[in-house]
């Protein structure tokens, strides 16, 4: 019983470690504007040559976070430690800590080279090594062609790349990214993903990278924390995140997602759900510690299975008869979005109540013998394990 | 290509109408002060020979043009005064637009940065002062600068003066700097305040990121993007500076060489109009060096800013 959450990326888990020391530490930090609370109370450790993402709604508190460890925002409350000190007496400038800013804040009478080279003039390095740095961050973010142009001789894009080359210029213990690759098309987005993983571990550089974006998020980081209104909900590898989510919100916010409102039950010895919805309770595999009661289930799209025949009943198979309501072909994978079946609910008021659950399937084959089409009867199925217990 | 009849006419007496005010108000009297510089005095009415009497047709005209008088010309390169005059004039206009602008750049920096409710508040406030007459402003000063006047009864209230010293101020050189600056400082810290306005905070904090200490990113990145702003003002201030005859003549001794007040002397005192319309179109061609650096200066901001 030696299962993990999916794949890991690199076996470095320091947070895992209770003697491991953290680099940057937030510790029960507060900041208000006003009456405002834009951060509410959090914690936070991050390691050395750690890639960590934060994830978030709008206006929930990302930016205001890294601002207070770039040194532009004072936090009301609680203390902000880099390598064990407090390092709130220390001015921006002084801060081995650089920043991308969200706005990209590109000095606009100065050549994209020369806002490159901006921070490492101010370093005092010698001319020749200044140059080189700026060729080889010039080549980086692919805009060799550009280095004498002015910033609003770019496009919106260029002008990002601009601000990402500038902000690692210095090679800062470091860096800071406010939503780095949001104006880059979706190839140029996944080269330069790959090209910061690959810097940051070359360099050994400590990342914190806001973004939108989950799948970046997913593909780049060490870990992820999910905030909700100036707090974390859930700060864990992304697998884990993914996998296995704390809350409702988190799996709500993080990909698609099946949520059955329920209560969990144990019948016979074994752990049940069972729902308003649904005339017959569902297996579920929650920890043995997770008291009955009040409950929601999450499943993810890509755990469920649609089959024209009825499956053969098993232990730990969930099974639920519906129909196809709709069907979004995407290329390499098809959504079903199935509506449970009469027989399988009880809900009086059919139009809301039914619950529709969304299949993603991979399309493993190009030609199929007979597919599954709009109005078809299908069932179901996923592994009682694939189903997440939270508290509703 | 068929814009209609209608719209391009229009269009036509939509640009002659500046075109037209430039020559009537412009052109026209220049032209005429041109014509007196280049004729002879005379106790008449007015007090001149004119050299051109354009009633009497086109031979006459020809032969006038001959018998041009650079004579006024040759008199003011002649006469140490008026040379004293222009050199007293373009210096006494540059240390003042120096000087507003180290007055003028804190004003706009602070009210750049007031909170944004107050911004308008503190541009009426720098505006205030054009809704009372310019006259009465200048001769305000007096009543502040004079011996007995109101600084001088701040110094000895204060202490700084014992009880029967007294400023003397007026009629020097420095209150005709004191005059200049009050005056035109709206028109350094207008053009400053709206370039330093428009500035980007997050451009300042990205410098300090970058390890750029807060004096410095001061001198890199906002003294670069406020030069718009600065060099308007400047010449904002320096070109009218230069001819000013009004602040000169009520603060100013008798010592206090301005060209403007040379030209008033010369045209009402003397009542030598031709000297004094020469004076007039050199002070026109000294200040069409600035002039044209200004036009050009404003003319590649806006072609940076699209
Ligand atoms: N200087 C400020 N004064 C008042 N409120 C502020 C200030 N800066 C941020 N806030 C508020 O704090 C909250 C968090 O802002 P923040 O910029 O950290 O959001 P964010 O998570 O970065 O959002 P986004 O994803 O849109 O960039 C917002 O509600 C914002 O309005
Ligand atoms: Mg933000």
């Amino acid at each position: 019983m030696a299962k993990t959450l999916g794949p890991v990326r690199r076996a470095f888990a320091p947070w895992d470690d209770p003697s491991a020391t953290p680099l940057i530490r937030f510790e029960a930090i507060t900041k208000r504007f006003g009456d405002f609370t834009a951060i509410d109370n959090v914690s936070l450790d991050i390691y050395e040559r750690e890639f960590f993402a934060l994830l978030g709604p709008s206006g929930c508190g990302k930016t205001t976070l890294m601002r207070m460890l770039a040194g532009f925002e004072t936090p009301t409350e609680g203390r902000v430690l880099l390598d064990g000190e407090d390092i709130s007496q220390v001015p921006p400038h002084k801060r081995p800590v650089n920043m991308m800013f969200q706005s990209y804040a590109l000095f606009p009478h100065m050549s994209v080279a020369d806002n490159i080279a901006f921070g490492l003039k101010q370093d005092g390095l010698p001319a020749g090594d200044i140059k080189a740095r700026v060729e080889e961050m010039l080549s980086l973010v692919k805009l060799e062609p550009f280095a004498r142009r002015r910033p609003d001789q770019l496009s919106g894009g260029q002008r990002q790349r601009v601000a990402l080359a500038r902000s690692l210029a210095k090679r800062p213990k470091v860096l800071l990214l406010d939503e780095p690759l949001g104006a880059l098309d979706k190839k140029l987005r996944e080269e330069t993903q790959f090209e910061l993983m690959d810097l940051q571990e070359k360099l050994g550089m400590t990342f914190l990278i806001v973004t939108h974006d989950q799948e970046e998020a997913m593909t780049v980081a060490d870990r992820i924390a999910v905030m909700n209104h100036g707090s974390f909900e859930q700060i864990d590898p992304p697998s884990v995140i993914y996998e296995q989510p704390n809350s409702r919100y988190v799996a709500d916010f993080i990909g698609d997602v099946n949520l059955l409102d329920g209560a969990l039950e144990t019948r016979g010895g074994a752990r049940v759900f069972s729902s308003k919805a649904l005339s017959n309770p569902l297996p579920v595999m929650p920890p043995d510690d997770t008291p009955d009661g009040s409950a929601c289930i999450a499943i993810r799209p890509e755990k469920l299975s649609v089959s024209l025949t009825e499956p053969e009943q098993a232990d730990g198979l969930a099974m639920l008869k519906g129909t196809v309501w709709d069907i979004a072909y995407m290329g390499d994978v098809s959504i079903f979005h199935v509506r449970l079946s009469d027989e399988v609910c009880t809900g009086q008021d059919k139009d809301e109540t039914v619950p529709v659950l969304r299949a993603t399937i991979a399309n493993t084959t190009r030609l199929v013998e007979r597919p599954i089409a709009w109005d078809d009867a299908v069932w179901v199925t996923w592994q009682a394990d694939a189903a997440v217990v939270l508290p509703r | 290509m068929s814009a209609g009849g209608s719209s391009a006419w229009g269009r036509r007496l939509v640009i002659a109408v500046p075109y037209i005010w430039l020559l009537v108000f412009f052109l026209a009297p220049f032209v005429l002060v041109l014509r007196i510089s280049l004729s002879e005095v005379a106790i008449a009415m007015p007090p001149y020979v004119p050299v051109f009497d354009l009633g009497a047709g086109w031979d006459r005209f020809v032969a006038d043009l001959g018998r041009l008088s650079f004579a006024n010309y040759e008199w003011l390169a002649g006469d140490p005064l008026y040379i004293n005059s222009y050199l007293s004039s373009l210096r006494i206009a540059f240390v003042s637009t120096v000087l507003t602008l180290l007055i003028g750049f804190p004003i706009a920096y602070g009210m750049a940065s007031a909170p944004r409710g107050l911004r308008p508040i503190l541009m009426m406030l720098v505006i205030l002062p054009f809704w009372t007459s310019f006259l009465i402003r200048v001769y305000a000063w007096i009543g502040i600068l004079k011996p007995e006047g109101l600084l001088t009864l701040f110094g000895q209230t204060i202490g700084i003066l014992s009880g029967d010293e007294q400023f003397r101020i007026l009629n020097t050189t420095t209150a005709v700097y004191i005059g200049i600056v009050y005056s035109y400082l709206p028109f350094m810290v207008l053009p400053l305040y709206a370039a330093l306005e428009r500035l980007d905070g997050s451009l300042l904090e990205a410098a300090q990121d970058l390890g750029c200490p807060p004096l410095k990113a001061f001198w890199v990145i906002t003294v670069p993007l406020a030069l718009p702003g600065i060099i308007a003002g400047c010449f904002l201030v320096f070109i009218p500076a230069v001819g000013e005859f009004v602040i000169p003549d009520l603060l100013g001794g008798s010592d206090t060489l301005m060209i403007g007040r040379t030209l008033w002397n010369e045209f009402f005192n003397n009542r030598d109009w031709p000297v004094s319309s020469a004076v007039a179109v050199l002070l026109l061609l000294v200040l069409i060096i600035p002039i044209v650096a200004f036009q050009q200066a404003q003319q590649r901001q806006q072609e940076a800013a699209r």
